[in-house]
């Protein structure tokens, strides 16, 4: 009983302003926010993928090369030009987790970098982000498929 | 081209994207780590048989996130390995993201090469 206290004035004061500091609200807004955008991209994704399929006819692996082919061109190009920062200082993870993202991560350090030269600067810098994605990605890639050999029995 | 098509994409794209949001938003965590986190995710899920009913269910929804690039190295694996033994296992995963890998680097050289960056506010 006697840990039960009455909190002062002061006390609720600090309590209040703590609340009012917390980034709550904030949070929500940002995954609204990146539901929406991260929701068109896969819209303009799929766009680009019936196009492949119904249009051009291509093949089912064919289709999926090249929406990813188009997304990177339309993020890598976006960045260059200026407008996929101003697009992600709105979007957040929206812009980052769709492969536009990716490109995104490529061409940004990557025109940094440009003027420490067209090797260690741009050549380098370009896998800055996409060089640990693919370290780790095809890592567990070539694990997962060394798994698949064990299991089937086929070496 | 189907309406539901759109809609599945849309929800399930941004639902993905908004998992990455809360990393980002409540552990701090990089975009960078993000993205590594997506991919070997998705590859991990590929591998499991949990990731290409959500492809089917949403198509770009689920492939055009980056987990959908770790599903195209798992899935390459996989089918490689099934065809090829461990050959397979070593190529089909760069085989199947071939076309955007080489695209991120063509476009990504092009593009730093052309422009430079804004000055930011």
């Amino acid at each position: 009983m006697k840990n039960e206290r009455i909190p002062s004035a002061k006390e609720k004061d600090y309590q209040r302003r703590v609340n009012e500091r917390m980034p709550k609200s904030k949070t929500l807004s940002q995954c609204i926010r990146a539901f929406v955008s991260g929701g068109i991209i896969c819209c303009i994704g799929q766009l680009i993928h019936d196009f492949a399929k119904l249009t051009l006819n291509y093949s089912e692996s064919n289709v999926a090369a090249f929406t990813a082919i188009v997304l990177v061109f339309i993020g890598a190009t976006l960045t260059g030009v200026g407008i996929y920062d101003k697009i992600g200082a709105w979007a957040g993870a929206g812009s980052v987790v769709p492969i536009t993202g990716f490109a995104n991560s490529i061409v940004s350090p990557a025109m940094e970098f440009k003027r420490e030269g067209y090797v260690l600067g741009l050549g380098a810098k370009l896998f800055s982000i996409a060089g640990p994605v693919l370290v780790y990605g095809i890592s567990a890639s070539v694990i997962v498929g060394i798994i698949t050999c064990l299991i089937t029995g086929r070496f | 081209m189907e309406l539901s098509a759109y809609i599945y994409a849309f929800i399930i794209g941004g639902a993905i994207c908004v998992i990455g949001q809360l990393l980002i938003s409540l552990t701090r965590l990089t975009s960078a780590r993000v993205l590594v986190l997506f991919v070997v995710t998705g590859v991990i899920l590929t591998g499991l048989g949990l990731y290409e009913p959500l492809v089917r269910l949403a198509g770009a929804g689920a492939t055009t996130p980056l987990t959908g690039f770790g599903y195209a190295l798992g899935k390459g694996a996989i089918d490689g390995a099934m065809e090829d033994g461990l050959i397979g296992a070593f190529t089909g995963g760069i085989r199947a993201t071939a076309g955007g890998v080489a695209a991120a680097i063509v476009f990504g050289a092009l593009n730093a090469a052309i422009f430079t960056p804004k000055t930011k506010k």
